[in-house]
């Protein structure tokens, strides 16, 4: 099934994520930091439908707005400082931490523009109806190793940190 | 309009890059530093699936991992986290300074 009215959605995700990016390094109290990033994350999603990755595009959803998200809150819950909202939100060095961050983003469009004619005219066939079930062949053949090693990564984490926040071990 | 090409996509993803660089550079609350790399490493994972339009289903794969990544990335640094919230009571970046000479 063709994408409907491409242009407008595009325009319309992309700017919300962006927006939300904004909002998530200006805002003063984390918890609207928190949920500025889940209207970026959600928008991304969307962004991802629009690219024939539907699978990407649940995983975002239930896995980063659904439980990255509630970490960070209950952690933001746990360390709520009512003084650290009085505080100065920005460190002495902002102006050339922006400077240098514009000077990067600058140096990827250029990049992008210079190398454009590099990206071939045509597109992939991706398959629509089977999306989950492709990503999961390769997930299970190609990339059996990697699959295997990030399960081995997410256990380390959880020990990690179990360990980091336990009081006495 | 113009069609939406790669192009567009990845301009989309360098602005959410930059804006996580400079949170990243320039706040001074932990938790608002942890989202910023949220931020970036979306970012990374739009170009993947924008790649993956023109090239083939990889980069979903790869997205995927990185997806992977953030969440153990999360876990461990909110972790450090709340340790460090337990000895020093604060929450700032530039007072984590114990190993500053």
């Amino acid at each position: 099934m063709q994408p409907v009215a491409t242009t407008f959605f595009f325009y319309l995700l992309s700017g919300l994520a962006v927006l939300g990016g904004i909002l998530v390094i200006t805002r003063k109290n984390p918890v609207h930091s928190a949920l500025a990033l889940i209207l970026t994350l959600l928008s991304l999603a969307g962004l991802y439908l629009m690219l024939y990755a539907p699978f990407v595009a649940g995983v975002q959803i239930i896995l980063y707005a659904g439980g990255i998200m509630v970490l960070f809150l209950f952690v933001i819950m746990l360390v709520n400082l009512e003084r650290s909202a009085k505080e100065e939100q920005f460190n002495k060095q902002w102006i050339a931490g922006t400077a240098a961050a514009l000077a990067l983003g600058v140096l990827f469009i250029l990049v992008y523009t210079g190398g454009k004619a590099l990206f071939p005219e045509h597109l992939a066939q991706l398959p629509e109806q089977s999306n989950t079930q492709e990503v999961a062949i390769l997930l299970y053949g190609n990339y059996m190793f990697a699959f295997e090693i990030a399960s081995l990564l997410l256990l380390v984490a959880i020990i990690g940190a179990v360990v980091m926040a336990k009081k006495r071990i | 309009m113009a069609p939406i090409t790669t192009l567009h996509y990845l301009v989309v993803a360098a602005a959410l890059f930059v804006l996580g660089v400079v949170g990243v550079l320039t706040r001074r609350n932990v938790v608002v530093v942890l989202m910023s790399i949220e931020l970036i490493l979306n970012a990374v994972n739009l170009n993947l699936v924008a790649f993956s339009r023109i090239w083939g289903l990889q980069g979903q794969i790869f997205s995927i991992f990185v997806i992977t990544d953030a969440a153990a990335e999360a876990a461990v640094g909110l972790g450090i986290l709340i340790a460090f919230f337990r000895n020093k009571e604060t929450v700032n970046v530039d007072e984590v300074d114990l190993l500053k000479w």
